[in-house]
Parts: C-alpha cells; structure tokens; sequence
C-alpha cells in the first residue's frame, strides 16, 4: 500500500477536530453543571432526571439523529426558530458540532457525577459550616478534589466526540470540506473500494485518540499526586 | 447562648430536644443511632427540624412557625467532625484559612491564624498536608478551622473518639482549656458516659430521641435562675 500524500484532502481531520474540540468545550460545562445539579437533588425525579440525561449513550447514534433532525429540521421547534432568525443548522458545521455533543455529553455527564458523588459529604457539609458561598465551596473545593474524573470525562468526551459517525451523519450530512468528518471520510473511502484513503484515515484517528488520551492520563496522573499527596514530596 | 426546642421525624423514630446552653459544655451522651448527630446538624442547619424553634443569642436560627430558616453559613456555628473532614488537598494554614472573616466583618480585629494555630500549639505544621499529621493533630486543625470563623456556639461530634487513649486525654484538657478561654457554649456529642461526666457541666443523655437531663452544673442553675 502506498499514499499519495499531497492527493489527500484533509478537510475531514479539520472538520473532526473543529467539531471534537468545541463539543468538549460544550459538554465540559454542561456535563458539569447537570453532574452538579443532580447530586445534590435529592426528590423524586431523579431517576427520570438521570435517565434522560444518560439516554444519548444508550440509543442508537442514528435516533439521535433523528430525534436532532425533527429538533432542527425546518418544521421542528428549534428549526423553526433559526428559519426566523434567518439561519440554519441542518447540513452545516454546526451541525457537527451538535451532534458531537450529545452523543458526548453522557460520558462527561456521568464520571463526574460519579466523582461529585465520591467525595465525603462532612468535607462539604464543613466548608459550609464555614461560612462561605456555595460557589466558592464549588470551586475551592468540589472541583479540585473531583479533578481526576472531571479530566476523564472530558478525555472520555473528546474521545467520543471525535469518533461519532451516525449522529453526524444524519443532521450534518457528509459534503466535503464542510461537514465530512475522519468516522464518515473511512465509511464513504471503504464504501467506494479506496482502501489505502481509509487505512490513512484510520490511522489518523487512531493516533489522535492515542496521544490525547495518553497526554491526558499522565497529566490527571500529575494533578492527582500534587492535589492529594503534595505533601508527600 | 443557645435555645433549641424542635421535633425531627426520623424514620425509625421521632427525635426530640430540648436545649438550653448559656455557656460550659454541654455532653450529649447515648448509644449509636440514638440521635445525638442529629440534634447537632439541625442546629448548625445541616438537617432541618420537622417543627420548633432554634435560638442563638436571642436571634432566631430557625423557627418553623414564623417560617425562619437561616442558611448554614449565616448561622456563625462552628462544627468538628469525628474523621475531622479537613480538605485534604490544602495545608493546614489553608484549611484554618479558609472560612476566615473578611477584616472587615470581624468582630475580633486581632484574631489571626498564628494566634490560634498557637493557642492549639500546631503553629509548626502551618505548611503540612492533612494526609501528613497525627490525628490528634488533625483534630487541633479541625478545631482551628472552626474558631478561626469566630463562631458564637462550636458543635464536636465525637471529635475525640478515633483517637488513642493519650491523644485522647491530652485534647479533653484542651478542650476545657479552650471553652474556658473562649467563652462559647460547646455541645459535645460522645458515646462515653466517663468522658461526658469529665467534660460536661451539662449532660444529657440521649435514647432513640428521647432525652433525660442527668447533671446540670451550679453555674447553669445559676443562669437559669436570673433568666425565669
């Protein structure tokens, strides 16, 4: 096998990125701020609460298209909104970028709800003692000792963002040099018997995923040990 | 000064107190699961009380027939846990930081962190993480953190209980030494009638929400009597 690099368009690995990149930035607080609002909810909806919000990682990254097709789609809620204001989203870049997002937004969603919930409750119910706000209880506190998994959510995020294929497909569609992202590029490459564009491709995504998630993992690693053992040293 | 009367519906059975604390110790004593935490964390608003009133000061905390529920961090109560609950990725100067009053809020303009990591006599392990001290120290840190927000009434639930016999004994003259020193009413919860007896001036004991005042010292009697 052999690659013709200078042939390769790679349109797909910006457009993967792009939408990879912003999706974390968007499930970082979002997933954030639900993992929040959930562990300290305490009624009756929980469950449903939590459901709803887990539901993108168990349906099938088509229905999340479809259901983000009939959100955004010209005659859905949301469609029509943006048809008002003079804009769309279906079958552009951000549409990529929705797409990516929910079907990451679980992961983020639920490992740091996991760590939110792993951290002794007479911590907190000290630090309010203590007299000061919540937010800065939040910050100060909540935060920087559920750092490890708020770093492996938003690893776990990325990771998934970038390798959504069904979702995207369905509301982003696939044209080239807008919303064709790496997963798509393989399908439609393999699809059409160029095995070598594929292999490229795959390779690529391969890498990326390796050296974020290794980067990531020694650096929560580094954060750990300063956080909770820094005075070991 | 502190004035409890509330009822807390819990799901095995109905908690009751009623407390009334000018100043000294006041020891909670009775077994596990008899309510003693309970009746600490409705007062310092960890837990709301199913009806009554609290009272510190004269200024009502909580009061369910007016409808008042002051927030935790508005109550000025200071709180030691039994596992200390120290935030661990902090120094002890930063723990006893923490909840300090802004200058100029504070009452006590002289109050400052060496003064009472001195008072507690743990001013060498300003720089130390908690996963670093002893836990006798650690339970000094605790007790800092919660003086240093010069609280008008300190709770310590079972502060002394995770600690060895020594350790133990050295930090129950601390502790008078400190109530005599600061002048708050402490509420002391304990599941040892020996250390409730060498602590309290107050003793109640506690048995599934049901309380008994055995000791009541001269200098309670003494401030209830001018109160009636």
């Amino acid at each position: 096998m052999s690659f013709d690099l200078m042939e390769i368009d790679f349109a797909p690995l910006i457009i993967s990125l792009r939408a990879a990149t912003m999706a974390t930035i968007v499930t970082f607080f979002l997933g954030i701020a639900a993992a929040y609002f959930v562990s300290g909810y305490q009624g009756k909806f929980k469950g449903l609460i939590d459901g709803v919000l887990t539901l993108p990682l168990v349906l099938p990254p088509t229905v999340l298209g479809f259901l983000l097709l009939v959100l955004f789609g010209k005659n859905g809620p949301l469609g029509k909104f943006l048809t008002a204001i003079g804009t769309t989203v279906i079958f552009s870049w951000p549409a990529t970028v929705i797409a990516a997002s929910v079907v990451a937004f679980p992961l983020m969603y639920r490992t740091v709800r996991s760590s939110f919930e792993q951290i002794d409750q007479n911590i907190i119910y000290a630090a309010r003692t203590l007299g000061v706000s919540e937010w800065k209880i939040f910050w100060k506190i909540t935060i920087p000792l559920s750092w490890p998994g708020v770093a492996a959510g938003t690893v776990l995020a990325f990771a998934r963002a970038l390798g959504d294929f069904g979702a995207t497909l369905m509301i982003g569609g696939n044209i080239p040099g807008k919303t064709l992202t790496i997963p798509a590029a393989i399908f439609f490459a393999a699809e059409s018997g160029d095995m070598n564009k594929a292999l490229l491709w795959v390779i690529l995504i391969f890498i990326i995923s390796l050296i974020v998630m290794t980067l990531m993992n020694y650096w929560t690693d580094y954060q750990r040990k300063l956080i909770i053992s820094a005075g070991r040293k | 000064m502190l004035k409890a009367h509330f009822e807390k519906k819990l799901p095995s059975f109905d908690l009751e107190a009623d407390i009334s604390l000018s100043n000294g110790i006041l020891a909670l004593v009775g077994p596990s699961g008899a309510g003693k935490t309970t009746i600490l964390q409705c007062i310092a608003g960890l837990q709301t009380p199913s009806q009554g009133e609290i009272k510190i000061n004269d200024k009502a905390v909580f009061s369910s027939e007016q409808g008042i529920n002051v927030p935790i961090r508005n109550r000025r109560i200071g709180y030691v846990f039994q596992d200390y609950a120290l935030f661990p990725h902090m120094t002890v100067e930063k723990n006893v930081m923490y909840g300090m009053p802004k200058k100029d809020n504070s009452p006590n303009k002289v109050l400052t962190v060496s003064n009472v990591l001195e008072m507690l006599k743990i001013e060498h392990l300003r720089q130390r993480y908690p996963n670093q001290i002893s836990g006798g120290e650690k339970q000094r840190v605790s007790l800092a953190r919660a003086l240093m927000t010069e609280p008008e009434l300190l709770l310590l639930d079972e502060p002394l209980s995770a600690l060895d016999q020594d350790t133990r004994k050295t930090l129950q003259q601390e502790l008078l030494r400190l109530q005599a020193q600061w002048r708050i009413p402490f509420i002391l919860v304990t599941h040892d009638p020996q250390e409730a007896e060498m602590l309290g001036d107050q003793i109640i004991k506690l048995d599934r929400g049901k309380q008994e005042t055995i000791k009541m010292s001269d200098k309670f009697n003494e401030t209830l009597r001018k109160i009636k």
